[in-house]
């Protein structure tokens, strides 16, 4: 297998790109325009702007540049999920008039050196050498404020007129007894596994424990995901939550609901998981556990009291609408402020942080429209309100909803398990959010978050021909079903 | 109702409503009055069918199919019963704060299979000791007896309590673990439990309940149906075996210039559409044939035989359009949805009845039957008859036709208080009826 011999070198190649081995901090300039402290995605967009609008930059990264989405997070998960579907597919096989070869078996070693292959290939353009190229100075080291306006880094001091805080988060694994003892495993360290694990249970149904969960059980894990709360992704949308849990179970993993897990110990071998439901209790022997799929903003060991920066452990780095903090040189991006803590708002905060802080902008994070989705399969993307919330504030909801059922092309693909529901402004065609449950929803959520930046209503969605047959169909699907629903629609129905 | 009937369907739904009364007059113990889950030997005594029983012996008597001191005899025997039982809360009480636990003990009315202490079947249970305190309203010292203990029963319902400190109701609790956490949100069939939480004289829910709870609505447009969704078509049904929705509207179905009955019509509709549409091309669906609903299923009968290539469920809410559906349906189901939609409702019972005879063993609805199991020469039917079904059978079959239960309760002044208290205005409920007579056969 070439994948194989590949690996090592692929490893290497990504750890000299990201990590500090061989690198020489530079000399300090006297004062930096912007000092960036975190190399994860919000951090590198706000040097490359700031350097593109010729600043003086200096970015700190402690670890490894690219943050948790290079090297922890969506670019290694995606990849094993891509092998995961393929997979999938394959034991699925009669559902699309196919045939599996016989045994189909899984080159767990093979699937995670093409894992590491592309982390490293997506590496290259986040080097610090191309930092450095673009005229940013890169610090590797622990950043400690030591004033208002100055940062220690390892054997230096640097002065800044703006900072910008993005250290990130990192996994929150929840004191669960004897969890640290018998060893667990997060995000940060499962990509690691060289061996698949035969028995493994996912501790948190949040949008990675479901995600790693359905990939690992593909693999032939036998997978149980043991979630608190009485459903999946609880912020979603109750149907899309339930056809997850019926996907995962198909999956045959073994789907655990309102479901704590209480202690952890490890006997003649094996880690025995007790957990409870309501009054039932019962002990569950696995090989791994992965746990901490939740995520805690950074904040330690940045002496943010030295800045006067106000934080908090929970919600993180405080900041007002304009993305700056209690110090009005430093402000802060990314998932250490975020309540929506993924790669693309990490982006877009870091762009409006550094208008802000260097050209005087005035661009709110509260004016953004945030999608996001979860890469499960089928997937399950949102964008803008939910009904809940929007009834919370007293907005009249409509919502239009199109099965996928209903969608040619999902049925010809044999992937019509979803929806499309697109809530609207009750008596407009104003679009308010949308959820799509669909194999491609990520993809398919683009639209409508474009229609809704742009203010575009359902009515002229309506009149936007979409190239027959696609899934994304669905969406236009939903936009006649409202204007069908027009006085003047009823009226030439009627005649 | 003024749909017409042809004379055959008159006969059918006299034959239908006669057998589903007659679980209740055939299956209650003679001491206590309880009435078992189902009919199949072992059976616990479910709280919400023993709501249904006391709903439905008025049917029987209007009918003349029990006397009315065999009626009174039977109600009083479930209300004392009731009133004497343990409430202490213990792991084998019969209930606490006024609620039950969901499943007793035929014997001794004590919790059975660590069942919770279930907040919706004691309205349905409830609702039922209600209804019978309506249409009992005779000058015996019996009757009498039968209100008073109607009405403390009502009165000594905690219901917020069952708020957990927050704003709306918790779904269960059990002695071992206190409130269960199953995130009970969205439409669902909780709406009679709600009214008859905020029309309690006595502790009534924090008046924040209701909206707390309606704020989780949808109102969806789906196959060309706006409506207020729910899956599972009993949540479009049970609240209406006791309250009549017509015309009257609380704050969100003026919003949606609706009102829940015309909401389970459109809701009727959407279940024949997918039945219709049939995307996971189920056995037998179609326009004649559906009704996803809450139900007894195959599960076990599949993993005794090896039936495999998808999974199948036992006792499940199974609902449109996004499931699940394991091909398993409920022939009751469109019973249940007469009154609001008789025309495609009837259409369903006859040919239901006609492709599927084994589903009526003997007259009286099975739970559930599917068609695309096999079962020796047959579809599987679930065996003998559970009690919620044929009391939501008989309730709407009366309700269909005479509109009897609708009546005594909306006579009920605690039914009417909860109501308005829930922001329901118009229709019946502006008319005043303390001094009227409900206007029944009896």
């Amino acid at each position: 297998m070439p994948d194989r011999f590949v690996e090592p070198e692929a490893e290497a190649q990504r750890l000299a790109n990201v990590h500090s081995s061989g690198w020489r901090n530079p000399a300090p300039v006297g004062c930096y325009d912007l000092v960036v402290i975190g190399g994860g995605p919000a951090g590198l967009v706000a040097a490359s702007d700031a350097a593109g609008l010729g600043a003086r930059v200096a970015l700190v990264e402690r670890k490894a540049l690219g943050g948790t989405c290079l090297n922890v997070g969506c670019i290694p998960s995606k990849s094993l999920i891509r092998t995961a579907r393929l997979y999938g597919d394959w034991h699925f096989a009669s559902r699309y008039g196919g045939r599996s070869p016989g045994d189909v078996t899984v080159d767990f070693a093979a699937l995670m050196a093409r894992m590491r292959r592309i982390r490293n290939r997506i590496s290259r353009g986040d080097s610090a050498e191309r930092l450095r190229d673009a005229g940013i100075d890169v610090f590797y080291g622990s950043a400690a404020f030591a004033g208002p306006d100055s940062i220690d880094v390892p054997d230096a001091r640097l002065n800044f007129r703006r900072a910008l805080v993005a250290t990130g988060a990192r996994p929150d694994t929840a004191p669960i007894p004897g969890l640290a003892d018998a060893g667990f495993m997060t995000n940060e360290t499962v990509f690691d596994l060289d061996t698949l694990p035969k028995r493994l249970l996912v501790i948190g149904g949040g949008p990675l424990g479901c995600e790693l969960a359905q990939a690992f059980g593909r693999f032939g894990a036998q997978t149980t995901i043991a979630q608190d709360a009485p459903l999946f992704l609880p912020k979603e949308e109750r149907d899309a939550a339930q056809l997850l849990s019926e996907s995962l179970s198909r999956d045959g993993i073994e789907v655990r609901l309102n479901t704590t897990v209480v202690n952890v110990r490890v006997e003649e071998g094996e880690k025995r998981v007790d957990l409870v439901s309501d009054d039932y209790r019962s002990t569950l022997a696995v090989d791994a556990i992965l746990a901490g799929t939740g995520r805690v903003p950074s904040v330690a060991g940045l002496n943010l009291e030295a800045a006067g920066v106000a934080y908090d452990a929970v919600g993180g780095v405080v900041t007002d609408d304009f993305l700056r903090t209690t110090n009005r040189r430093v402000y802060a991006a990314g998932d250490v402020c975020l309540e929506h803590r993924y790669t693309h708002t990490a982006d877009a905060s870091a762009r409006i942080a550094v208008r802000n802080a260097l050209a005087g902008g005035r661009a709110r994070l509260s004016a953004l429209t945030i999608p996001w989705c979860t890469y499960t399969d089928p997937e399950i993307a949102h964008v803008g309100l939910y009904v809940r919330e929007a009834r919370a504030r007293a907005i009249p909801v409509r919502t239009f909803t199109i099965p996928m059922h209903d969608v040619d092309r999902a049925i010809t693909d044999g992937e019509d398990r979803g929806f499309v529901k697109i809530h609207i402004r009750e008596g407009s065609d104003r679009i308010l959010g949308a959820t799509i449950v669909a194999r491609h929803a990520g993809e398919m959520i683009n639209e409508i978050t474009l229609a809704m930046v742009a203010g575009i209503g359902l009515r002229t969605l309506a009149k936007v021909i979409h190239a027959y047959p696609t899934q994304a169909d669905a969406i236009r699907e939903a936009a006649v079903a409202y204007e069908r629903t027009l006085p003047a629609a009823r009226a030439r129905k009627l005649r | 109702m003024t749909t017409v009937r042809a004379p055959d369907d008159d006969a059918l739904l006299d034959a239908l409503l006669h057998d589903a009364v007659g679980y209740f007059i055939d299956c209650a113990r003679a001491d206590n009055g309880l009435v078992p889950d189902n009919s199949r030997p072992g059976a616990p005594i479910s709280i919400a069918v023993v709501g249904f029983a006391l709903s439905v012996y008025p049917v029987a008597v209007a009918h003349g199919w029990l006397r009315r001191t065999e009626a009174v005899t039977r109600t009083l025997a479930i209300l004392r019963f009731l009133a004497a039982s343990d409430q202490s809360g213990s792991p084998d009480a019969t209930g606490y704060r006024g609620f039950y636990y969901h499943f007793l003990d035929p014997d001794s009315g004590r919790r059975v299979w660590r069942s919770e202490l279930s907040m919706v079947d004691t309205a349905l249970l409830i609702a039922g000791a209600l209804t019978a305190r309506q249409y009992f309203d005779g000058a015996t010292a019996d009757e009498a007896s039968l209100r008073e203990l109607a009405d403390a029963l009502y009165r000594r319902i905690d219901w917020r309590w069952a708020q957990n400190g927050g704003s709306t109701i918790m779904q269960g609790w059990k002695p071992e673990c206190g409130f269960l956490h199953y995130g009970w949100e969205g439409y669902n069939e909780a709406l009679v439990l709600y009214v008859l939480a905020l029309g309690s004289p006595a502790h009534p829910i924090h008046a924040g309940g209701y909206g707390a709870w309606t704020a989780t609505y949808q109102w969806e447009n789906l196959y060309g149906h706006d409506f207020l969704y729910a899956g599972p078509l009993f949540i479009h049904q049970f609240s209406h075996a006791w309250i009549d929705f017509r015309g009257i509207r609380d704050a969100f179905m003026r919003e949606k210039r609706c009102d829940y009955f015309e909401n389970s019509r459109r809701a009727t509709e959407v279940q024949r559409e997918y039945a219709l549409r049939n995307p996971l091309e189920r056995a037998g669906y179609g326009g004649n044939v559906w009704g996803l609903t809450a139900c007894d299923g195959p599960g076990d009968f599949a993993n005794a035989r090896g039936i495999t290539g998808r999974r199948f469920f036992g006792y499940a809410a199974r609902g449109v359009p996004f499931g699940p559906d394991d091909g398993t349906l409920a022939g009751w189901g469109a019973v249940a949805s007469l009154p609001f939609a008789p025309e495609i409702a009837l259409a369903a019972v006859r040919d239901m009845r006609d492709r599927y005879r084994e589903m009526v063993p003997g007259g009286r609805y099975s739970s559930a039957f599917n068609p695309g199991i096999d079962c020796d020469g047959h579809p599987w039917t679930s065996a003998g008859a559970f009690g919620l079904d044929q009391g939501i059978v008989a309730m709407m079959i009366e309700n269909h036709r005479s509109e009897l239960i609708w009546r005594l309760m909306r006579s009920c002044p605690y039914v009417r208080a909860g109501l308005r208290r829930a922001g329901f205005r118009g229709g019946w409920l502006q008319r005043d009826t303390r001094a009227r007579s409900p206007g029944i056969r009896r």
